[in-house]
């Protein structure tokens, strides 16, 4: 028994040897399809929610790919797909200076204020 | 976004303990965050392969069906087999959060530089054997992709949350299926013993070699993207497992399977790993005509890729046309 195998990828034992390439390199399919973010309203009520991404070679197709790869059961009342190009997104660090301000503005908060207990409804 | 923040620390020894820190905290990774090469590899590695497995395991049960003995088992055999597609595609998403690209994958996959699980490289010989493999082969998957859902890669952590929902109706319909048949004449018994027969032993081999022969797992576990060991993990599907054979009505086919009254686990014979090490280096029965019609699937259908993206071009062109 060799040691390269391991029991990666959920349905099963796969091999893990140095043989197996992992970087990725420039497709050589499909380069012309962009890739969509997916967002699904669970129900009436709900916020549109990011629930993964696909491939498609424009918008409508996009939207019936998502409603079979997302909502095979009745996950959802409505789809939203955007190309992931025409995101624009904050920072990937969390404890970037865009979110700083609200951290030492502790007064926005209702716990910052120190109301006796006998006030009622409060 | 792309212009670098002058606040954040580039040195990679303080990214490294931010890392850590996240990992410590039981926290989640999230795709642009900063993670060790050997972080990145490892994860795309597990889920490309993990999503090659999904695709591939569709063969041996679409297999049968053309052939399933009603309209209802075709209708559930059918819904299945597309969950299995619609399991890939969330994998292949996750994979490209970390810079993947899928048709590279896929190419990959059938080049046969990345490999997918070595179940899928056993045929599917009666239809007993779609029974025994929602119950056996997805019994394992379950218990392999449950703890999965808390693995400290996020986006691979929320598309196990969602293929563990539908593993469920996988795992009962191939239950019912055999309970069915169970139930019918003694032939088809028959069928169903000669499908756990079959199917036993390498349902025990997908959690992989034992822990003192798995040297990647000890990392894949500090890094929090695995939480079990191999053989924990195969012991708890065990113990699972022998009280669901014994409603069934079906012998293991393993002649040192016995209740252990001491550890309250139940205990199993040895694993053949020749036959394992075998099937994962190309040897099993369908290695060749799994990889064959992927590259069929892949090849026989680029004209429609390509219709699409002309359609879409010129879809594309005429509206800029109309707008101006």
């Amino acid at each position: 028994m060799s040691t390269d195998v391991t029991a990666e990828g959920g349905h099963g034992a796969i091999p893990t040897g140095p043989e197996v390439p992992v970087a990725p390199k420039p497709a050589a399919t499909r380069r012309d399809w962009p890739l969509y973010e997916v967002f699904v309203r669970g129900k009436r009520g709900l916020n549109h929610v990011h629930v993964g991404s696909l491939h498609a070679p424009d918008d409508e197709m996009a939207v019936h790919a998502a409603r079979d790869v997302y909502t095979r059961r009745n996950e959802g009342v409505s789809i939203w797909v955007v190309k992931a190009a025409d995101i624009t997104a904050s920072s990937p660090d969390e404890k970037d200076p865009m979110f700083a301000p609200s951290g030492d503005k502790v007064y926005r908060h209702p716990t910052f204020y120190e109301i006796p207990e006998d006030v009622p409804h409060m | 976004m792309s212009a670098p923040t002058l606040d954040r620390p580039t040195d990679e020894a303080a990214l490294q303990q931010r890392f850590d820190a996240t990992i410590a905290a039981d926290r989640r990774i999230e795709p642009r965050d900063w993670m060790p090469d050997g972080y990145r590899k490892t994860l795309v590695r597990q889920i490309a392969q993990h999503a090659h497995s999904e695709i591939i395991g569709m063969q041996p049960e679409g297999d049968w069906l053309l052939a399933a003995p009603s309209l209802r088992r075709k209708a559930i055999l059918l819904a299945k087999v597309q969950d299995e597609a619609g399991h890939g595609m969330y994998l292949y998403s996750a994979a490209e959060t970390l810079g993947a690209d899928r048709a590279d994958l896929t190419d990959k996959l059938i080049e046969q530089k990345q490999k997918y699980s070595s179940i899928f490289n056993y045929p599917t010989l009666t239809y007993a054997d779609v029974g025994v493999i929602g119950w056996l082969v997805d019994g394992a998957a379950i218990c392999n992709q449950v703890p999965l859902c808390r693995s400290s890669y996020g986006p691979y952590a929320r598309a196990m949350i969602r293929i563990c929902k539908e593993e469920s109706f996988h795992q009962r319909q191939g239950y019912e299926l055999l309970m069915t048949m169970m139930g019918g004449t003694e032939e088809q018994r028959a069928m169903v013993q000669d499908a756990v027969d079959r199917w036993w032993w390498p349902s025990l081999m997908m959690f992989g070699p034992p822990d003192d022969d798995s040297p990647n797992s000890a990392q894949s576990m500090a890094w929090g993207i695995k939480r079990h060991s191999n053989d924990e993990l195969r012991q708890r599907y065990v113990d699972m497992s022998v009280p669901q054979a014994q409603f069934l009505g079906v012998t293991l086919p393993d002649p040192d399977l016995h209740w252990d009254e001491e550890t309250g686990h139940w205990r199993f014979g040895p694993i053949d790993w020749a036959e394992f090490k075998q099937v994962v280096s190309g040897n099993g029965p369908a290695n060749a005509e799994r990889i064959r019609r992927r590259r069929a699937a892949r090849d026989d259908n680029a004209w429609v890729t390509e219709a699409a993206t002309a359609y879409a071009r010129k879809h594309a062109g005429a509206v800029t046309e109309g707008a101006a």
